[in-house]
C-alpha cells in the first residue's frame, strides 16, 4: 500500500479519465461510459492499494486484478501505462492492428493483464480462481475483479459466487459497478438485477456498499477489505454513473460503446482538466 | 487383442491422474459433482483438504460446469495443472465458450478429462451421448484432442496430457472395454499407433473404436484382404503424415470412430485425402443423428459402427 494523499488520487483517477476519453477518441472505437464509471475504484487499487510491479508483470505473489466487464479495457490500460507496465505512447494504439491493446484485454499480449476476458460473465470465476491459489499456496496476494451490472445476469457469475463462498476467499474483493445501465436500456427495463447487493449476501458475501464515485468511501472500504480474515469473499457494492466525469455521456446508454468525435473530444478534455484540484 | 479382462479407460485415467497427483502437487482435480463416475474418488481420497490437513489438490464446484472451466483457468495462471472432470457432453458443449476464452485463447495450461464419450452413457439416453464433442473442440485453436483406445494407453496419455503443456481434451469410455496394449507400449500425442500393417485397405479408428478396427481386419485377412490399422488417438493435432502415408501407399482408408461422422476424426482425414487430390475415404460413425436409450451394442449397430460394416466397406470399395 502506498502513501497517497486523496488530492493526489483524486487528480490521477481525473487524469485517467482524460487518457480513456483520449485513447477512444485516437482509436475511433471502444466503451467510454462503463470505463469512465469504473476510474475511480481502478485508481484506488493501481495507485495506492495493490501491491505490484512494473517490471514484473507476473510476480508470483502480486495482486491481481481482473476485468470480468472486460470491455472497459481502457481504464486499465491507462493504469498499467501510467505505472510503467510499456511505454504510454502504446496508449495511441488501442484497438489498432499489431497493438499490444486489443479491444478486449488479452494477457498475452498486453504487460499488467492477469486472465484475457471479454465475454461477459466469464472473468469473476477466474479471479476466484486466482483467489483460491493464493489460499492454496498460502499467499497473501488480493485478486479484485470488476463486474458490472448488465453482466450479473451471466449465470456463470453466480456459479462463481458459490464457489467463492465455499473456498471462504476472503482475499476475492469484487467491485459490483452498479451504475444501471446496459446497452438496450437500463438494467430495470432490460432485466431487473433487483438488489445485487443483497444477492451477494445471500450467497455469503460480505456486502459494503459504497458511493463508487466517492474516493474517501472507496478508499476506507478497501482498508477493511485488506485486512479482513473473516472467510468471506467481499462485495463492494458501488453505486456508480456511466460516463462520470463527462456531462454529455454521464447516465447515457448512447456512450456505452462509441467514441466522441473531434469536437466531444476537446468538450470531454476541458470538462476534465477543470476538476483537477490545484 | 490380449485375453485380458476389459477395463473402462475411465478407470485408466482414474489410476494415472492418482499417481500424477502424489508426484506433483500442482496437479489438481475440479470436479463438478460427477467425480465418483469420472473416477476421482481415490484422488480426492489422496489428496484432498477434505481428508488431510496438509493436501489441497481436490476441488469440488458441484453442478456449475461453466465455472469449473473459469476457475480451472485462474488457477492455472497461478502455476496449478488443473484436470476439469466430467462427462464428455458437458465437458465439450456446456462449458465451450469458456473453454475457448478463458483457456484456448490465453494458452493456458487446463486439461479437460471427460468420460461418458460417444454412445457409451447408452441407456442415460440422447442428453448424455456425446457425439459433437471431438469435432467441436478440434475446431478451437490452441486445443488438443485426444481419445485412448484402451486402458493402457489411457494411462499413458493421460500422463502425456499432464507432461505437456497447453489445453488439452481428453475423452473416456463409461463401458470397459477391451485391453488392447501391454503396460509397455509408448503413446506420443499426435503420433498414430500402427497396430498392424497392410496393403489393401487403411482403417484408422480412435477411441472404443479401436477394436472394431482390429477384429474388422482379422475378418479382412480371411478374405484375402490385409488391413493396415492405426489407432489415431489424437484427431488434433492429427497425425497428417501418417495420413497421408496411408492415402500414398494404399489409397484406400476407413475412418471408425464413435463421434459425429462430421467434424471428427473422419472429417480431419478427408480434409489430408482433399488437399492431397487422391485417395479414397469412406467414414464409419454416428450418421448426424441423437441417439437414444438403448445398449451400447445396438446404438452402434443403428449407425453401422460394426466389424461387419467395416469389412463390407472394405470389400466393395
Amino acid at each position: 500500500m502506498k502513501d497517497v494523499s486523496m488530492k493526489e488520487l483524486k487528480n490521477t483517477a481525473t487524469r485517467m479519465r482524460m487518457k480513456v476519453v483520449d485513447m477512444i477518441y485516437k482509436a475511433q472505437s471502444g466503451h467510454p461510459g462503463g470505463s469512465l464509471s469504473a476510474a475511480d475504484f481502478m485508481t484506488a487499487c493501481y495507485f495506492k492499494y495493490m501491491n505490484v510491479d512494473p517490471k514484473n508483470p507476473r510476480w508470483e505473489d502480486r495482486d491481481r486484478m481482473v476485468l470480468s466487464k472486460g470491455h472497459v479495457c481502457p481504464i486499465q490500460y491507462a493504469c498499467l501505462a501510467t505505472l510503467g507496465y510499456f511505454p504510454e505512447s502504446e496508449l495511441d494504439t488501442l484497438r489498432k492492428e499489431g497493438s499490444m491493446l486489443q479491444g478486449h484485454p488479452s494477457m498475452n499480449k498486453c504487460p499488467g493483464i492477469d486472465i484475457s476476458t471479454g465475454s461477459l460473465g466469464q472473468g469473476l470465476a477466474c479471479a476466484a480462481g486466482m483467489a483460491l491459489a493464493g489460499k492454496m499456496n498460502k499467499k497473501d496476494y488480493k485478486v479484485f475483479c470488476v463486474v458490472g451490472d448488465g453482466e450479473s445476469q451471466e449465470g456463470e457469475i453466480w456459479e462463481a459466487a458459490n464457489t467463492a463462498h465455499k473456498y471462504g476467499l476472503d482475499n476475492l474483493i469484487v467491485f459490483m459497478d452498479f451504475n444501471n445501465l446496459q446497452i438496450d436500456g437500463t438494467c430495470d427495463e432490460v432485466m431487473p438485477n433487483g438488489d445485487l447487493g443483497k444477492k451477494f449476501d445471500a450467497f455469503g458475501w460480505e456486502v459494503l456498499e459504497i458511493d463508487g464515485h466517492s474516493m474517501e468511501e472507496i478508499c476506507a472500504t478497501l482498508d477493511k477489505c485488506y485486512v479482513s480474515k473473516n472467510g468471506k469473499p467481499k462485495c463492494i457494492y458501488a453505486h456508480t454513473i456511466k460516463g462520470k466525469g463527462v456531462s454529455y455521456m454521464e447516465n447515457s446508454c448512447a456512450w456505452h460503446g462509441v467514441a466522441p468525435n473531434k469536437e466531444e473530444h476537446e468538450k470531454a478534455m476541458a470538462e476534465l482538466n477543470a476538476q483537477l484540484i490545484d | 487383442m490380449s485375453e485380458l479382462k476389459k477395463i473402462a479407460t475411465r478407470d485408466g485415467f482414474g489410476e494415472e491422474i492418482l499417481k500424477l497427483g502424489l508426484e506433483n502437487p500442482e496437479i489438481l482435480i475440479v470436479d463438478a459433482d460427477i467425480g465418483k463416475s469420472c473416477k476421482t474418488g481415490a484422488f480426492r481420497k489422496a489428496l484432498s483438504a477434505e481428508y488431510h490437513d496438509d493436501k489441497n489438490q481436490y476441488v469440488n464446484v458441484g453442478i456449475a460446469e461453466q465455472n469449473a472451466a473459469g476457475l480451472a483457468a485462474g488457477l492455472a495462471t497461478c502455476g496449478k495443472i488443473p484436470f476439469v472432470v466430467t462427462y464428455a457432453v458437458f465437458g465439450s458443449l456446456r462449458m465451450c465458450e469458456m473453454i475457448r476464452q478463458q483457456i484456448c485463447y490465453p494458452n493456458l495450461n487446463v486439461k479437460i478429462a471427460c468420460s461418458h464419450g460417444g454412445v457409451t452413457p447408452a441407456n442415460d439416453g440422447a442428453s448424455h451421448q456425446a457425439i459433437e464433442d471431438m469435432g467441436v473442440l478440434r475446431t478451437i485453436p490452441n486445443m488438443t484432442v485426444i481419445m485412448p483406445a484402451d486402458y493402457n494407453s489411457a494411462r499413458k496419455l493421460t500422463r502425456a496430457a499432464a507432461e505437456t503443456y497447453g489445453p488439452v481434451f481428453l475423452r473416456f469410455t463409461r463401458d470397459a472395454v477391451p485391453q488392447i496394449y501391454g503396460e509397455d507400449a509408448e503413446f506420443e500425442i499426435g503420433k498414430a499407433y500402427q497396430i498392424q500393417d497392410g496393403k489393401d485397405v487403411a482403417i484408422i479408428a480412435n477411441g472404443d473404436t479401436v477394436r472394431l478396427a482390429v477384429e474388422a481386419a482379422k475378418e479382412l485377412e480371411k478374405k484375402g484382404m490385409t488391413a493396415r490399422v492405426l489407432d489415431m488417438h489424437t484427431i488434433k493435432p492429427l497425425d497428417t503424415d501418417a495420413v497421408t502415408t496411408c492415402i500414398n501407399e494404399i489409397g484406400r482408408v476407413i475412418t471408425v470412430e464413435d463421434h459425429n461422422i462430421l467434424n471428427g476424426l473422419g472429417s480431419a482425414v478427408c480434409e489430408v485425402a482433399a488437399e492431397l487430390g487422391k485417395g479414397k475415404v469412406k467414414r464409419v460413425g454416428i450418421q448426424d443423428q441423437f441417439g437414444q436409450s438403448a445398449p451400447y451394442e445396438r446404438l452402434l449397430e443403428l449407425n453401422g459402427v460394426t466389424v461387419e460394416n467395416i469389412v463390407k466397406i472394405a470389400e466393395t470399395m
